[in-house]
């Protein structure tokens, strides 16, 4: 502010040779320019009274610089952010309005829904149907497309699993610091988890004990099952998934540590997925160069059949149900 | 088939694997891992494009038993491979580059996690380069937005949390337009391939059938991505995320992860839809504006920004909005013009970024202009480095910023009409701007320090040092062989329909 | 007036989608709670799996898992949207995910849910 006479000029060589910014009008920063020159002739006085005075200057910006922005904000706390908010509600409105418009006329124009003869009931959802068994030997077809024709797309898929719950860590995971003793944060954590979460409660330890067995497997069934009925690997896995998040809601983190320890969770959702990529590789590999596969395809409708689709389900629902409990675990404690 | 010929395969599934098994070993070991798997993914490339230029013409690759229509495939050509090895390259430096700061600024046991997204970040660019299927496009572009999701927030701060969500905000809304594009496509031709696509969409043309869907699944591929890649209107995430996380992460995001999600645009745009429907379309002169002013805006922000890195993530955006303008011109030279652009910029900016870290590191971590002065002379390797890439952006004769702003301004005169001289005055008045705030940062640079200055304690880094040198004279090399590169593009461009 | 009833009924199933996509955008922007916007990304992401999964549907055929032996593709529907309709549940499966998980750091670090009060918080902290 002391600078306000300053001609213009002064203002961008100052700015030019990196001060701080003339823009903003009210809060700049500007050295007076009889400090910059002849710095080296000053005597050690002087010196020390500029600094002073450079000092107290200072303070004082400081001082109205923080007036300014309490001003400012209390501005946009009080006045400004009601015109702003209508504003931008408006515009909200105004564009999401336009979108919706844009997607029905496009909608509208679309091929009718449910009609035999629309271009996607093409040669390509053919082969998937009547090629289906004889290439793949999925007898659910839908299988049979995501994790033999349509392989890559899915492991893609199982990878964006991956990277999700290698995210969910990163920012949960509280670390013990390698001292085997645990930090102020985990034993909080702790504390807030025998504080909030149901321990001991008999009904659902019983129902618990009596359903998870049954959880477990029924989503196994679905993963075996995976290319010959509905269901597979992200169906299954989800619900055994849930199957062990029941039993740590019942029974707590000091039982189920008992198996299921952090790292446990990390290599039982790691080594799925490098045997995934093992697989694929090879049949992307054999496919690419067209050399014969030579996994044998079975009797279509056995369980025991359709190549890589099986193991592959089993992957995936392995990866699916450590990820669903890693996810559980840390949002609930940071930790297993 | 020569072996060769596996290599896009190969790279995606080691990348992939080795982002697996860094999540399960010591960070040391995860941290050289990434560093050397990108020069391998380099090295391998370079192999590739080689044997591409002697037979001179694009393959597709089956990943798996199945042909085109029924199973994904890969596409490989000249284009894929050099973006491939200038991308890896870039990979490689920042990781490099930010490995020290890397530890100091990651808590200890979730480094090794920042190698899996650095990883994950290489297998998502090579899969998204060389794809030829929309949905795998789709797949891999969330891996991506994910991974860089975690990137940002790896430096675990208020700042950079916050960046986080309004990117994860803002790419999601990206992803939900990208989608519903992808669902129109897939209903108006019952192909996800790119090549069957484009046949449909050729017929529908002739026919003149479903006019208003095939512009609005242009607009919404241009809005999605768009807002992935901060074009100006979408950028609000970008400041903050850029200027506060790691230096490798920063690195990465402006100058791979953008990129990327370009190439795919232009891929959409070029292989997808095709070049004769999009020349009829009005979209991409919205396109053009967008650019335009993303080009002016950027420039400003830049201007108006008292923080170093902060202005370097502003000239992002008005680098981004040079590409979009390119390729509005909806001409073949303002394509090459804009892949060019893209090599260039990566190359800069990414050294750009490892050097003003490394600036502001001997300069009291600050990235404050006012603490910045003499910077220069207290780390002389960096000070030299950021002021090449700087002239590089600015367009200073034989770097390659000027290359392409010379082949965007002919791309231009080639379009003739208003646009020519809209894109003319644009490049003028945002290349004045662009020299006005470097200018100002570089004599910042070289001026002497505060009296009261005295130098930080500090730790210099070796491997920031030898990562900025190879970016820049990765940059000199780009500028000098300007001629080659630009043929080897439309080359590729020829073969890449 | 009868015409635009017809094209209504085409296209039910779609204009549902975009009206409930709609619905998801808004409150994606309109709401400052984080948790209600992760709800709108989730709405969003549901209409999209509704539009691809009805462009599957054909009339009076069945679903894609083999039934009496019969392979013919005129008694099944279309297999590929529901194998994209998958894919995308896991994507947005995993992207709640990380959003709540970023949402718990912020509510950890700024005691609030308001995005725009943690921004202008945000703000206030030097770093």
């Amino acid at each position: 502010m002391t600078n306000r006479n300053d001609p213009p000029k002064n203002r961008f060589v100052g700015w030019l040779m990196g001060e701080e910014n003339p823009l903003d009008d009210e809060l700049e920063l500007i050295v007076s320019t009889s400090q910059q020159e002849g710095r080296d002739v000053l005597s050690l006085e002087e010196a020390e009274r500029q600094e002073e005075a450079e000092e107290l200057r200072r303070e004082k910006l400081a001082i109205d610089e923080k007036s300014q922005s309490v001003r400012i904000h209390s501005w946009a706390k009080h006045q400004g952010a009601h015109w702003l908010e209508t504003l931008y509600r408006i515009a909200a409105v105004v564009l999401c309005g336009a979108i919706i418009f844009f997607l029905m006329t496009t909608v509208v124009a679309l091929p009718p829904f449910g009609a035999e003869n629309n271009p996607y009931n093409n040669e390509v959802s053919q082969r998937y149907i009547e090629q289906g068994i004889p290439e793949t030997g999925a007898v659910n077809f839908v299988a049979g497309m995501i994790l033999d024709y349509r392989a890559f797309d899915t492991f893609g898929e199982s990878t964006v699993l991956f990277v999700a719950s290698c995210g969910v860590i990163f920012l949960l995971k509280l670390n013990d610091h390698s001292s085997g003793k645990p930090s102020r944060a985990m034993l909080e954590a702790e504390y807030d988890d025998r504080h909030h979460e149901p321990k001991n409660d008999g009904i659902l330890q019983f129902a618990a004990k009596l359903l998870t067995p049954v959880i477990l497997l029924f989503g196994f069934y679905i993963v075996l099952n995976g290319h010959l009925s509905p269901g597979g690997g992200f169906s299954g896995g989800a619900v055994m998934g849930a199957g062990l998040i029941l039993y740590l809601t019942a029974f707590g983190f000091e039982d189920t540590r008992r198996f299921f320890t952090y790292k446990m969770t990390r290599w039982i959702s790691c080594l799925p997925l490098l045997c995934y990529a093992g697989m694929k590789s090879y049949s992307f590999f054999t496919g690419a160069n067209h050399i014969p596969g030579g996994v044998p395809l079975g009797t279509p409708g056995a369980i025991l059949s359709s190549g890589f689709i099986l193991p592959l389900n089993i992957c995936v629902g392995f990866i699916v149900m450590c990820t669903m409990y890693t996810f559980y675990a840390l949002f609930r404690k940071g930790g297993m | 088939m020569a072996f060769v010929q596996n290599v896009p395969f190969l790279c995606i599934m080691v990348s992939m694997v080795s982002a697996v098994i860094s999540s399960m070993v010591p960070a040391r070991i995860a941290r050289w891992w990434t560093v050397f798997l990108s020069a391998l993914v380099a090295a391998l490339n370079v192999w590739l494009l080689t044997f591409l230029l002697q037979t001179n013409e694009s393959y597709t690759y089956m990943m798996g038993h199945f042909p085109a229509p029924w199973g994904n495939e890969l596409r490989v050509g000249i284009l894929e491979a050099l973006m491939t090895i200038v991308f890896s390259i870039t990979i490689l430096a920042s990781a490099l580059g930010g490995m020290d700061k890397q530890q100091s600024q990651i808590s200890r046991p979730k480094q090794n996690l920042f190698s899996v997204m650095l990883d994950l970040i290489l297998a998502g660019m090579i899969s998204m380069l060389y794809t030829n299927d929309l949905f795998t496009g789709y797949v891999f572009i969330e891996i991506m937005t994910l991974a860089s999701c975690v990137l940002i927030m790896a430096r675990q701060n208020g700042r950079t949390m916050v960046s986080a969500t309004r990117y994860m905000i803002m790419s999601l809304l990206g992803s939900g337009l990208i989608t519903i594009a992808i669902t129109i496509t897939y209903s108006l031709t019952g192909h996800l391939l790119m090549e069957n696509i484009h046949e449909s969409m050729a017929a529908l043309h002739a026919s003149g059938e479903y006019e208003v869907p095939i512009t609005v699944v242009v607009g919404l591929f241009f809005v999605g991505i768009g807002i992935k890649s901060a074009l100006f209107p979408f950028h609000t995430w970008l400041a903050d995320a850029y200027s506060y996380s790691t230096p490798s992460a920063s690195s990465i995001l402006s100058s791979v992860v953008s990129k990327t999600y370009i190439f795919l645009l232009i891929k959409i745009l070029y292989r997808t839809i095709g070049f004769e429907i999009i020349q009829e379309n009005r979209v991409l002169q919205i396109m053009f504006v967008f650019g335009i002013v993303a080009m002016m805006a950027g420039s400003i922000d830049a201007i108006g920004s008292n923080d170093l890195r902060r202005m370097c993530a502003f000239s992002s955006v008005a680098q981004i909005g040079y590409i979009y303008a390119g390729m509005g011109l909806k001409l073949e030279a303002g394509f090459v013009a804009a892949l060019y652009h893209m090599l260039v910029h990566s190359l800069a900016k990414s050294s750009m970024f490892i050097a003003a870290s490394a600036l502001s590191d001997v300069s009291g971590d600050s990235k404050r202009f006012s603490d910045l002065r003499g910077a220069g002379y207290r780390h002389k390797m960096a000070g030299v480095c950021f002021s090449v890439s700087a002239m590089s952006i600015v367009g200073i004769p034989p770097l390659g910023g000027f290359i392409s702003k010379l082949y965007f301004g002919q791309a231009a005169f080639a379009y003739g009409g208003a646009h020519q001289w809209i894109m003319l005055l644009a490049l003028a008045v945002s290349s004045l701007l662009n020299v006005l705030y470097f200018m100002r940062t570089v004599i910042t640079l070289y001026r002497p320090p505060r009296s009261d200055f005295q130098l930080p304690e500090h730790r210099p880094s070796r491997r920031a040092d030898i990562a900025m040198c190879m970016m820049t004279a990765a940059n000199l090399l780009a500028g000098f062989l300007a001629q080659p590169i630009v043929d080897l593009i439309s080359r590729g461009l020829a073969m890449f329909v | 007036m009868e015409n635009f009833w017809q094209v209504m009924n085409q296209h039910l199933d779609e204009i549902v989608a975009v009206i409930l996509f709609g619905v998801g955008f808004t409150t994606l922007l309109l709401h400052r709670n984080l948790i209600k916007k992760i709800l709108g990304l989730n709405i969003m992401d549901t209409a999209v799996y509704l539009f691809l999964a009805s462009l599957g549907y054909v009339e009076g055929r069945t679903a894609p898992i083999l039934t009496d032996g019969i392979t013919s593709a005129e008694k099944y529907i279309n297999p590929v949207p529901s194998g994209l309709v998958l894919t995308g549940i896991v994507v947005s499966v995993s992207v709640s995910a990380l959003m709540l998980a970023l949402t718990i750091r912020l509510y950890r670090r700024y005691h609030t849910l308001d995005f725009d009060q943690i921004t202008l918080m945000m703000k206030g902290e030097d770093d």
